[in-house]
């Protein structure tokens, strides 16, 4: 190497680790807060507190309310898991009949659902919130559940088309030979295989409900049944003049389980997710 | 395929939850959404037709709506293309022979993790707030004080930070394209003694044009919705600054339950986006290159 192509390495290094250091750095601050005292918060600008408070985890789950974090974190889980089994569910099924079977309108209705991945979501959530109102759902995970049953994702059984699709046709030709129907080729043979497209969908999936905001806001009304996004607001805005630690503890609570289900998995679909990171 | 293809129905059993899903949580609720745009809908009661009022009323004397509009056409100029700038440049850097490249492909992915949830927003409210973080480090090097979130010049500013830092998605998706980009096309460049910024534009920029396009129309899609920071860091103020469309439809729909003029409003945003997801789609005619690469 020449020393202008050494330079310039050098340059790239340096520009890329303080890059990786504003990336991260809210992340970091939001760790060292949940130790600080508001004074600390706001008058120390070093990331590590100088007279480390403890508590602020604890004060900050069990909350001032009747309920605390340990019930919005029960709440999350009951609208997230099922969301997420429904969506894999579906996905699935759906990957396999538009990857595997020929059938009358089947590029007319595939066209109609890469159409759907542009529809906007803003321009049917009134309807949708009519029709789930007239059906008695409203404060219940319902209207998250369903909609992942019926396979409302399009993005998800798309990237399960295209992942069957990839799995050679010898291995259901195989399989007829042994006697097995459409179902059993797909339980008995391709499911195995599909591993990896599944594990990405249930992370993506997991990940983008966890976050989800607006839905849960117009959806659940009672406090009682309040995921996280909406328990962490709420503890904000009761709290302006409270302690800051307790706000940024559970901040930091509710970053921590999709940043851990997406590395915990990632070793899973690492092959998958330079073509899933499409949202966000 | 065979034209003498058999055709095998079971496929409609497969794909049935997605044919009842779009029929009933799609399909049904676009027209419905239109129909209701043209009646007086305010969820208890029924809806009455009354034509185009709800249009006339938006675009003649809704200060609000104009004001909204303009600030989401503001923060998707500001965002998007700043996004997608960044995750390219960002690309192409990583993707030179570094060293440790995981390390930094995951830091810088994190943030698309957290995408726009309640605590990312919260942090950011925090972050920069007057006596925030950013203010005292501002004050550390000797410049003063910006009221980040509290003045209107800014705040819109503010909030669009919180987009361009989740640029990891997106540059997962560059470099993906920048590793299918094949050497021999690079290597016949520099025989011929193209020079390192004639490469980038002449070999890069075209052959990465596809994945540009997609990127510019997913993300423009999601940012003409975009609500949870605004919502959340801003409440849609100082002085409405940042009052992004979809604050302004929940507030139509969900606080003052006007689902008639929530769901007209509604409409116009789609055909917004839709207008300009074609223009992109036309333009990309003379811009995005298909080569016979994959």
């Amino acid at each position: 190497m020449t020393n202008k192509q050494i330079a310039g390495k050098a340059v790239s290094y340096a520009f890329l680790i303080i890059l990786a250091y504003i990336m991260v750095y809210p992340l970091l601050w939001v760790v060292g807060a949940s130790f600080k005292s508001n004074a600390e918060i706001f008058g120390n600008i070093s990331l590590i507190p100088k007279e480390p408070v403890f508590g602020a985890f604890k004060a900050g789950w069990v909350g001032t309310g009747q309920y605390g974090f340990s019930t919005f974190m029960l709440n999350t889980f009951m609208l997230v898991v099922p969301t997420v089994f429904f969506t894999v569910f579906s996905a699935t099924l759906i990957g396999y009949g538009f990857a595997r079977f020929e059938f009358p309108f089947k590029r007319a209705l595939f066209a109609i659902m890469l159409s759907t991945l542009m529809l906007p979501a803003t321009v049917i959530i009134i309807p949708r919130y009519i029709f789930f109102r007239h059906l008695g759902w409203l404060d219940s995970y319902l209207p998250f559940i369903v909609p992942a049953l019926l396979g409302c994702f399009p993005f998800f059984n798309f990237m399960m088309v295209q992942f069957i699709r990839g799995l050679p046709l010898e291995i259901d030709e195989s399989g007829k030979l042994d006697g097995c129907n459409s179902f059993t080729i797909l339980t008995r043979l391709l499911l195995p295989l599909c591993k990896s497209a599944m594990f990405s969908v249930i992370v993506f999936q997991f990940v983008w409900t966890w976050n989800d905001f607006l839905n849960v806001l117009i959806y659940i009304s009672s406090v009682a049944k309040y995921p996280v996004a909406l328990g962490l607001r709420m503890t904000m805005d009761i709290s302006t003049e409270f302690d800051w630690n307790q706000i940024m503890a559970m901040s930091l609570v509710c970053i921590l389980p999709p940043v851990l289900v997406f590395f915990g998995a990632q070793k899973y679909f690492v092959t998958g997710i330079s073509t899933t990171g499409m949202k966000g | 395929m065979k034209s003498n293809t058999k055709y095998n129905y079971a496929g409609y059993l497969y794909i049935l939850p997605w044919i009842i899903g779009f029929l009933l949580l799609q399909l049904v609720p676009l027209i419905n959404s239109l129909w209701y745009s043209f009646t007086d809908f305010q969820l208890l009661g029924s809806p009455n037709f009354t034509g185009l009022a709800n249009f006339k009323k938006i675009f003649s004397g809704d200060q609000t709506f104009i004001k909204s509009l303009n600030v989401t056409f503001i923060y998707v100029l500001i965002a998007v293309p700043l996004k997608i700038a960044f995750a390219l440049f960002i690309a192409v850097i990583l993707n030179q022979k570094i060293k440790g490249i995981n390390l930094f492909r995951t830091l810088y992915y994190i943030p698309s993790i957290l995408g726009g949830s309640v605590a990312v927003s919260v942090l950011w409210k925090y972050l920069f707030m007057n006596q925030g973080v950013v203010n005292n480090t501002l004050a550390v090097v000797g410049l003063p004080a910006i009221d980040w979130l509290g003045d209107p010049r800014y705040a819109l500013g503010t909030v669009s930070m919180v987009t361009v830092w989740q640029f990891g998605s997106s540059m997962l998706l560059f470099l993906a394209g920048l590793k299918q980009i094949p050497v021999s096309l690079y290597e016949a460049a520099r025989i011929d003694g193209a020079g390192r910024a004639r490469i980038f534009w002449k070999i890069t920029i075209p052959e990465l044009s596809p994945i540009v396009l997609f990127n510019l129309i997913m993300q423009m899609i999601n940012a003409f919705q975009d609500f949870t920071s605004a919502y959340v860091i801003t409440q849609g103020g100082p002085l409405k600054s940042t009052y992004l469309y979809g604050l302004m439809l929940y507030d139509q729909g969900f606080k003052f339950f006007k689902m008639g003029y929530a769901s007209a409003l509604s409409w116009i945003l789609f055909v917004i986006i839709m207008f300009f997801t074609s223009l992109t789609f036309r333009s990309s005619q003379s811009w995005v290159h298909y080569g016979d690469s994959k």
